[in-house]
């Protein structure tokens, strides 16, 4: 995507009929650290991956509880993400007040939609630069959004946004299909390969992502650090099993370490 | 000459409320009248707001329903996310639109990290500001708000409609308190307030004593007072979490 002379108010239109600025905007959303999303018949899972600035600060939040029933996971302009969340928390508990009962999720992102065309079409604001997976259950079951910068959105069974995204994509392309019979911790195993595949090398431990699962059953909430760190645990020991017979027993380090020797890769 | 439009109603009753040193009594009957008619036998005066604190409220039903959606909406809105209070007045519906400019004037940013329930002390001022915001139409509601605070250790506050409100080792409200409080009075020696240096509100009771002295006081409060009988539930919050108990009381 290049400078043009059309790109510089939300309010032109190009010749070939693109809003730029919109463009742009979802540029943002790609830049963000990824995010996944995944649902089954009746469950949802959010996974994403929390880069820190820097050593020294703590990670940013990617996760949003919205209301017992609704959840949503961020990319992008973080500082946009923390709006709007707060946004549709507040479209919730209005909607409990006087209804009470929880805010269908269809409605909710809807109303999320709208007020994000909002900014698409007034020359004195500027689209959110944010991308939200939406997950959510309500009576008619488990659902799983993804709103747009542009207003736009639709419904998954699964998806994938933010930097390196597309690898996420296209494992979650390859197993959708048996994703509406998945217990709910098969969902979460599932997230976390997903996961994994955007990081593309670098080691996946629960520090750098949050898990969070809504369900039938079981309101949104954030999986805690421990549990995920054990889920990982035992999601790479069954990647390892298989490898060990096959390696030889290799000489690492044989002029250091005699302990190496004493523990045989036999050992499963 | 017609009677003026009285938007209120005293739907009777009498609520009780203990304080030990680590548990808390709330107890309400359930006998909800008008006028000399009863309309049901079986409404429940207690709401819980937080995971160990609870409201019993007396007096006009319809605003105490109202009070208490109110303050849940209010907590879930500080349960999730750093939020200032003009935000909250939002989510009540039933405000007028020069008030919550009133209150977008001074907004007061205060964090709540999320999952984390309010404390009872801090609930106790959430009711005390909800009850002052209507001040010149106020809620026809007698508060008790009973609970454990942030160290385990039990509380009660006692409100009158517009706010005020006391942390105090036991109370009780409504139509049967005038009947009930000397008899608290005379059992649980609380200090005076006015006694320095300023002693712990709470009495040293255990559990079962609480209860049971909430029972006969009821007891007692049904033979005289006709808004108050049918049944008592008795809510007791303690470490181990909150329990209910139901007393049948006279029906007459």
């Amino acid at each position: 995507m290049f400078r043009n002379q059309y790109d510089t108010d939300v309010t032109t239109w190009s010749p070939a009929g693109r809003l730029f600025q919109v463009e742009y905007a979802m540029e943002a959303v790609k830049q963000g650290s990824a995010a996944v999303g995944l649902r089954s018949r009746t469950h949802v899972v959010l996974a994403a991956v929390n880069k820190a600035a820097s050593d020294l600060s703590s990670h940013q939040r990617k996760v949003f509880k919205v209301d017992d029933h609704v959840g949503v996971a961020i990319a992008g302009l973080t500082a946009d993400g923390r709006v709007l969340s707060r946004y549709l928390r507040n479209e919730c508990i209005n909607h409990s007040f006087v209804y009470e009962a929880p805010l269908p999720v269809g409605r909710l992102v809807v109303r999320l939609a709208d007020k994000a065309q909002v900014c698409t079409q007034r020359s004195w604001k500027r689209p959110y630069g944010v991308g939200l997976l939406v997950a959510g259950l309500d009576e008619s079951g488990a659902h799983l959004y993804y709103n747009c910068p542009s207003g736009n959105y639709f419904e998954y069974q699964a998806f994938a946004i933010g930097s390196r995204s597309q690898a996420a994509k296209t494992y979650l392309e390859r197993r959708f299909e048996s994703f509406d019979k998945y217990s709910s911790e098969e969902l979460i195993k599932d997230a976390l390969f997903a996961i994994k595949e955007t990081l593309q090398g670098e080691k996946l431990t629960s520090s750098i992502c949050t898990v969070a699962i809504v369900g039938v059953g079981e309101p949104f909430h954030i999986i805690d650090q421990q549990a995920v760190q054990e889920m990982i645990e035992a999601i790479e020991a069954r990647e390892e099993a298989p490898a060990e017979p096959a390696e030889p027993a290799e000489p690492a380090g044989d002029i250091q370490d005699e302990g190496n020797q004493d523990a045989a890769p036999m050992e499963i | 000459m017609g009677s003026r439009f009285n938007p209120y109603d005293n739907n009777g009753g009498t609520c009780v409320a203990i304080a030990g040193t680590d548990y808390c009594v709330v107890a309400a009957d359930t006998r909800m009248s008008t006028g000399y008619s009863i309309l049901t036998r079986d409404y429940s005066k207690i709401c819980q707001l937080a995971d160990k604190c609870v409201l019993s409220s007396s007096g006009f039903q319809a605003d105490i329903k109202a009070l208490q959606k109110n303050l849940a909406a209010r907590h879930l809105l500080g349960l999730l996310s750093l939020l200032s209070i003009n935000i909250c007045f939002d989510a009540t519906p039933m405000i007028d639109c020069f008030l919550i400019l009133l209150l977008h004037a001074r907004p007061q940013i205060y964090q709540h990290q999320h999952n984390k329930q309010m404390s009872c002390p801090a609930m106790a001022q959430l009711l005390s500001n909800t009850l002052y915001y209507k001040r010149f139409f106020p809620y026809y509601a007698f508060n008790i708000l009973g609970g454990l605070d942030s160290e385990g250790k039990g509380c009660v506050f006692t409100y009158d409609a517009v706010g005020s409100y006391e942390r105090v080792g036991y109370s009780a409200q409504g139509t049967g308190s005038t009947l009930v409080i000397p008899v608290l009075d005379n059992q649980l020696k609380s200090p005076s307030p006015l006694l320095l240096p300023a002693k712990d509100a709470v009495t040293p009771l255990s559990e079962t004593e609480a209860v049971d002295l909430v029972k006969d006081v009821f007891a007692s409060a049904t033979e005289r007072d006709i808004y108050t009988g049918d049944r008592v539930e008795i809510v007791i919050i303690n470490a181990s979490g909150i329990r209910r108990e139901y007393i049948e009381l006279r029906k007459d």
